[in-house]
């Protein structure tokens, strides 16, 4: 699985980085992370309300801060 | 009703009296009012915004006429969130669209000046009609400020490449169950009143001060009629205040209550929202310092011309 954070240096994006990092820690998953800070990337993606949260190429967050029992939720369902 | 509770609160049960007794009335109705008010109107924005988010109000503004543009994007820069850290993305993401560079602004207009926070603000402290007002004219400097910029052909100001997108966005509300929608309101409500209830606290104490100890004829002499140049002032100092909106309105509203112009006031708050010079820092990385210096002196004429206008007329 592949998990990218979009987001060009805000406060919310490297928030957003650490708990997803701690929600692959507890999910036991095995995930690759990346932080994707390249605007035209994020552009491609369409994504124009950073932080956006990416999972194996399909955008499933935009704008939002999650918490690490969200983002668990997530990485567990997909 | 809570205006009579909290006088009894404070003057019989607590027996402060005179000037003292004033203050510390005027502080608790005041911080508990705009706490209710802050809590209430942030939830209600957030809720309304689980169906509209920023890419739903791209995709909607695609392809649509430069007219339809400038009004559709100042009205959605009322309800969708704005960050000055999305400032990028969302500007580039609007010019990939298609979407004209002036259409554009007029939202980077609207969306910071018309924010949650301010409007709860306005309506606690000043009521529905100023709200009203400072809404409406807010939109006129989004609408007549974006056009404005788009006719002045700044598209080679842009330093970025952006390949623009032929493929129709697909405009889709998001789909979530009510529970969900009403929980992540909550959460973001929680979240940003976490991050000003302090503000709110300091403003309106430092109010309750000045309301108690501060004589009118100073406030009315600096602020009043006997300053022609206090608009002007007025949104010079607002610049550098962004992001404490919730910590300087209250002051507004006491100077307001002293003799300071309604349309200084208005004028002062509207600097404080729409000039950001933490935007203006993000977005050079994207456009010139000339297209950032055209869009302040528009806007910031804008807002001086509103308050001159609103102090004759008043």
């Amino acid at each position: 699985m592949k998990i990218e954070i979009l987001g060009t240096g805000c406060a919310k994006c490297k928030a957003l980085e650490e708990a997803a990092k701690q929600a692959v820690a507890q999910s036991g998953k095995f995930a690759q992370i990346e932080k994707v800070e390249n605007i035209q990337k994020i552009m491609e993606y369409g994504v124009i309300n950073t932080p956006g949260l990416v999972i194996d190429g399909k955008v499933v967050s935009t704008g939002k801060l999650l918490g690490v029992d969200e983002i668990k939720k997530i990485i567990q369902s997909s | 009703m809570w205006q009579e509770l909290s006088g009894t609160i404070i003057q019989d049960w607590m027996g402060f009296s005179g000037r003292l007794g004033d203050a510390l009335h005027f502080f608790l109705y005041d911080t508990i009012k705009i706490w209710f008010l802050l809590l209430a109107i942030i939830f209600v924005v957030s809720f309304v915004r689980t169906w509209v988010n920023t890419e739903y109000v791209r995709a909607h503004l695609q392809g649509k006429s430069t007219l339809y543009g400038h009004i559709g994007a100042s009205l959605f820069g009322i309800i969708t969130p704005f960050c000055s850290c999305s400032a990028i993305p969302l500007f580039l993401g609007f010019i990939q669209a298609r979407i004209p560079v002036g259409v554009t602004f007029s939202y980077l207009i609207s969306a910071p000046m018309n924010n949650e926070i301010a409007i709860a603000m306005l309506f606690g402290l000043f009521g529905w009609k100023v709200t009203a007002i400072y809404i409406g004219f807010g939109l006129m400097v989004a609408i007549i400020g974006g056009y404005m910029i788009g006719k002045m052909g700044v598209e080679k100001e842009i330093l970025i490449d952006i390949r623009p997108t032929d493929n129709k966005l697909e405009a889709h509300l998001v789909k979530l169950a009510l529970a969900a929608r009403t929980k992540e309101a909550w959460s973001y409500t929680a979240d940003i009143f976490k991050k000003i209830y302090l503000y709110v606290l300091l403003g309106v104490g430092v109010g309750a001060w000045i309301h108690g100890y501060i004589p009118t004829d100073f406030i009315a002499r600096y602020t009043g009629e006997g300053n022609p140049f206090a608009v002007i002032i007025a949104v010079l100092m607002g610049i550098p205040m962004y992001s404490n909106a919730a910590g300087v309105m209250p002051l507004v509203e006491v100077l307001t209550s002293k003799g300071m112009l309604l349309g200084t006031a208005l004028s002062f708050m509207m600097a404080v929202t729409a000039l950001s010079l933490p935007e203006a820092l993000i977005l050079k990385r994207v456009i010139s310092l000339k297209l950032i210096g055209i869009f302040f002196a528009i806007v910031g004429s804008g807002i001086v011309v509103i308050g001159y206008l609103f102090n004759a007329i008043l």
